[in-house]
């Protein structure tokens, strides 16, 4: 396949960045999209350029570390995958690609398609973890959770924090991000001690961190790898309601 | 009081007072569709009209309990707040997502849900542009053609047998039941309603509704344009 692709490059965090044009020959269908761009390196480094700066560890859609736009979409046209799980055979000879990092206030780019995704670290210091004892791993069926639960848990700690919902959002949201995390825990036994608490701590978190608000686009939904329902955003919302009417703050004094 | 404020001041406060002053606007706009459909009451031409008949009744409700317009003014300083509420929520909503994304994509393909939810800020911005109009039309008169105090029906005849006016109208009533599909069905995400078997109807729902309100405030001014409501 011959591909002609367009790659946003910045040299670093405050400079003017701007698409650069890679006209690619020889890829192959079975490539992923992390090798097509290793592809592409290595001809620049041959060239001796300065390679495209992207992130990637698992390449199995697993860690979260991946993630761009894709001709204008989170992760590429297909469903449920990251970047790195998109193959080659998604596109056409002689197509154009357009890649571009995620853009929003809290993740500043720090170079070409790397972003800094440290206001998810900070939304999860603020609450994303239970902080009683719980004492060894127990017997599987010594804490009894009903099955529906578990499995609504399970799907929310399916969240690998890759920045696409922020990425797809109109609004630069991340209370899909923020909802799967409260969630995770609100459905099980251990997480009840400081559900509202949690919630309201981590949404105070979200706001101060520049995020924009959820207006029920549904594009986060659309684009998440891992199927995350925006339904856990209506949990949130409840979880955040009663921390207001039990007296628990939400925002600071 | 304390705890409102504290609420307020998080997005997901602002996104619930959005959601409970949409509510009281949404209660109006089906009472007010109600009452226009009293247009189509039988009437023998002589004497008020039953939608002259209706509007003496609102101004006069509970008299002499309470004042005469008084149930007419509470509902109308109700309604201002919660319009007021409404666009101040959704003001300081859309500035914080705007500076939320300060470089735009330069590629960008949509994957929001519908229409309705990206046309839902120039949508509100249109609606309030033309309850502005139709108060000056139909409750003050101040831009009818031929306005008569309490004469309900004659104006409204009057009013609607321009076709600009009327098409206007038809469109307008179009842009608030757009913004009442997205905001029907965001109400509950919004309050929270955690239900499976609600989720799996609140979108079906919510376009039944706001489709069931646009018929019913459309067919009136297409009532008077195809002759089936005439003056007497």
């Amino acid at each position: 396949m011959k591909l002609k692709l367009h790659v946003w490059r910045q040299s670093g965090p405050r400079s003017k960045g701007d698409f650069e044009t890679y006209d690619v020959e020889d890829v192959s269908p079975s490539m992923s999209f992390l090798d097509l761009l290793d592809l592409v390196n290595e001809r620049i480094l041959l060239d001796g350029g300065e390679p495209i700066a992207f992130e990637h560890d698992c390449r199995e859609g697993i860690c979260g570390s991946c993630g761009m736009m894709v001709n204008g979409v989170a992760h590429g046209p297909e469903k449920l995958i990251t970047a790195c799980q998109l193959h080659m055979r998604s596109f056409s000879d002689g197509d154009e690609i357009w890649v571009e990092p995620w853009r929003a206030r809290s993740f500043p780019i720090m170079k070409d398609l790397v972003v800094d995704r440290s206001a998810f670290d900070r939304i999860i210091e603020a609450g994303g973890y239970v902080s009683i004892r719980t004492g060894s791993a127990p017997d599987a069926n010594a804490v009894p959770v009903p099955k529906p639960d578990a499995d609504r848990a399970f799907d929310a700690a399916a969240c690998i924090g890759c920045g696409a919902c922020v990425a797809a959002c109109p609004n630069a949201s991340a209370m899909l991000f923020t909802a799967a995390k409260v969630a995770h825990l609100s459905y099980l036994p251990q997480g009840q001690a400081e559900r509202l608490e949690r919630a309201a701590s981590m949404i105070t978190v979200h706001d101060e961190e520049g995020f924009g608000n959820c207006t029920n686009h549904g594009a986060c939904q659309e684009v998440c790898p891992k199927g995350i329902s925006v339904d856990y955003i209506s949990r949130l919302n409840r979880d955040v309601f009663r921390a207001t009417l039990a007296g628990v703050g939400v925002g600071r004094d | 009081m304390r705890r409102v404020m504290t609420l307020y001041r998080s997005s997901v406060g602002k996104k619930i007072m959005m959601a409970l002053s949409g509510l009281i606007l949404f209660g109006f706009v089906v009472g007010h569709m109600l009452g226009n459909l009293k247009a189509f009451e039988s009437w023998d031409g002589v004497g008020p009209h039953p939608l002259d008949t209706y509007g003496q009744f609102l101004r006069e409700f509970g008299y002499p309990l309470i004042p005469e317009y008084g149930l007419l003014w509470g509902v109308r300083i109700a309604l201002l707040v919660a319009v007021g509420v409404h666009i101040l929520a959704a003001v300081q909503l859309w500035s914080q997502s705007r500076s939320a994304r300060p470089d735009r994509y330069r590629k960008e393909k949509s994957q929001v849900f519908s229409y309705a939810s990206r046309t839902m800020r120039w949508g509100g911005v249109i609606v309030a542009a033309f309850v502005v109009y139709h108060i000056l039309h139909f409750t003050t008169g101040t831009v009818h053609p031929d306005f008569e105090y309490g004469s309900v029906y004659e104006n409204l005849v009057i009013g609607f047998q321009n076709p600009l006016v009327s098409g206007f109208y038809v469109l307008a009533v179009g842009a608030l039941c757009l913004h009442l599909y997205h905001g029907l069905w965001s109400v509950f995400s919004t309050l929270g309603v955690q239900n499976p078997r609600v989720d799996r109807i609140r979108r079906p729902l919510a376009a039944v509704i706001s489709a069931g309100l646009f018929v019913g405030f459309a067919v009136v001014p297409v009532a008077v344009l195809a002759g089936i409501l005439t003056l007497g």
